[in-house]
């Protein structure tokens, strides 16, 4: 049973490292950047997230309001100046951009908010409470949240990119952003559009993390960008069910490798991590079965 | 045969396109050499010439993929040389990218969406497209990469007719088509100009070019070479200047292709 157990916390922590990897694999998926400021950007949403609750007094979900569309808005700026201004130059300078901009924003928040970590104080029972099934399984309300956040974020982004007319726009611009301008499409303000999206869901990662554990400045390239890589890899790049699968099968791995010995928790899900690297570099799920 | 530098072509009319001592480079590399040319109204009109002729590079500058290092591209009188390849679409000069460049990864039905929605008001639709190619409708739902060259590239026409252009600019058309499918292709402009499009075109295949143009332009290393109605030049002068021959421009030297 304690097994049964450690796979049902794998899939729901799987939910919020697949919240952390999708803005990763839309990224890259559309412009081709690796964001290696992703996670230190999950933390500052987060600690916006704190500052909004602790200045104005509004209860936590309120704070997804102001946070995601903030977030979205800084990554359509920031998409159209400094990384736009990067990817002119070549793909490998956003790598050193993006990595230029983690070491900033790291600091950064060290600076002002000190290597304290601090948690989103939700006090809703709903968050902290859980309910058990059968004798030995408890399941959090939170985890169980988030999963399902992550699951109807994924499946509405999926929806989007498939069905929508901007969203057709995007996928066209990731083939071939050339030709998409000889149809008329400014392919920068696409890419804008995708690095808001993008943001958006960064920032509901980096508050769901916020609450689900604590955030201190090193959280976001400790854990959070790691783990999104680790399950953008897993899962395979630029597709969003991949992406899912990965986040699940990371937790599923980090839970069973606990339940052998707490020690092995991030061991497990690097090994798995590492296993497919080897044996299935494109991931369980290649790009071609995006759409 | 070379055009005046000023007014109106020898065959008369106001050019709804316009070239002006057009120099482009690709790094130190000369591609163009102060090209002009006019393309009037309702009319096709072919440039040709050998591999690294400039012939592509100057299709991408009109269409506003290269920045040239001289002159202007001027398009209904207004000059858009500093516009942006969307914003020239948006105006009406369309290409039809050398290779095609379809969205890979996108349906049939996707890619002529996506040439739609920035489409000026015309007569074009996907509609209408689905109607001269009956075989569309019915695969509209595949990737395009699951189909043949010359599918692929009706779609390709397909995707830029949706948009309502003024000007279509064909790159290569031909490039790695069965003769066969090529000629197809070609029999189809009729039809495709009886909506009254301008149609701007580079075709290596000079004699393809002389039976489909109205007026051709013969590059060589980025040079005009010749240029007229195809009735009033020779075979002779197209060859002339196709190869460079003595006495219609500089000798071709092998391996000094100015294309990239």
């Amino acid at each position: 049973m304690a097994w049964v157990n450690a796979i049902i916390q794998g899939v729901l922590i799987g939910g919020l490292y697949a919240l952390f990897a999708c803005g990763l694999s839309l990224m890259f998926g559309v412009m081709k950047v690796v964001n290696l400021a992703h996670g230190d950007l999950a933390v500052v949403a987060g600690y916006i997230a704190i500052g909004i609750i602790t200045i104005i007094h509004i209860p936590v979900l309120w704070s997804f309001l102001i946070v995601v569309p903030l977030m979205a808005l800084l990554g359509y700026v920031l998409q159209r100046t400094i990384l736009q201004g990067a990817l002119d130059r070549s793909v490998l300078t956003t790598l050193m951009v993006t990595f230029g901009l983690s070491v900033v924003i790291e600091n950064g928040l060290l600076q002002f908010f000190t290597a304290n970590s601090r948690a989103i104080g939700t006090g809703l029972a709903l968050v902290s409470g859980s309910f058990t099934v059968g004798s030995q399984i408890q399941i959090g309300y939170l985890p169980l949240v988030i999963f399902v956040v992550a699951v109807v974020v994924l499946l509405g982004l999926q929806y989007f990119l498939s069905a929508s007319k901007f969203g057709r726009l995007i996928r066209a611009v990731a083939d071939d952003k050339e030709a998409a301008q000889l149809s008329g499409a400014d392919y920068r303000h696409v890419f804008g559009i995708a690095a808001a999206i993008a943001f958006g869901t960064v920032a509901l990662a980096g508050i769901a993390y916020g609450m689900y554990s604590q955030l201190d400045p090193t959280a976001g390239t400790d854990t959070i960008l790691l783990f999104a890589f680790a399950a953008v890899v897993i899962g395979g790049l630029g597709s969003l069910w991949g992406t899912l699968l990965g986040g699940v099968v990371l937790g599923v791995a980090q839970q069973i490798g606990a339940q052998i010995s707490l020690s092995d928790e991030v061991l497990a899900g690097f090994i798995v991590f590492l296993a497919v690297l080897v044996l299935r570099p494109q991931g369980l799920i290649s790009r071609g079965a995006q759409s | 045969m070379t055009i005046s530098g000023d007014g109106e072509r020898p065959d008369g009319g106001t050019p709804l396109l316009e070239v002006r001592d057009l120099t482009v480079h690709h790094g130190q590399l000369r591609a163009l050499d102060a090209i002009s040319l006019r393309v009037l109204p309702g009319e096709v009109y072919a440039i040709i010439g050998a591999n690294g002729a400039g012939k592509s590079t100057l299709m991408r500058t009109i269409a506003g993929l290269h920045h040239p290092t001289a002159g202007s591209v001027l398009f209904d009188g207004t000059d858009v040389t500093g516009l942006r390849p969307e914003r020239r679409a948006g105006q009406g000069i369309v290409m039809v990218p050398e290779g095609r460049r379809l969205f890979g990864s996108l349906s049939v039905e996707e890619n002529l969406k996506v040439g739609a929605t920035y489409a000026r008001p015309g007569p074009w639709t996907i509609e209408r497209v689905y109607e001269m190619f009956d075989w569309m409708r019915e695969r509209r739902g595949q990737l395009t990469a699951q189909l043949s060259g010359g599918e692929q590239q009706t779609v390709a026409i397909g995707r830029a007719l949706v948009a309502n252009p003024r000007v279509l600019l064909l790159d290569e058309l031909s490039l790695g088509l069965a003769p066969v499918i090529v000629q197809r292709i070609y029999g189809m402009l009729p039809q495709i100009m009886s909506t009254g499009l301008t149609v701007l075109l580079v075709e290596q295949d000079v004699s393809q070019a002389l039976r489909v143009a109205s007026h051709i332009h013969c590059l060589l290393e980025g040079r005009t070479t010749l240029e007229g109605r195809p009735a009033d030049v020779t075979a002779d002068q197209v060859e002339a200047a196709y190869f460079g021959l003595a006495g219609a421009g500089p000798v071709s030297q092998p391996g000094e292709g100015s294309e990239p």
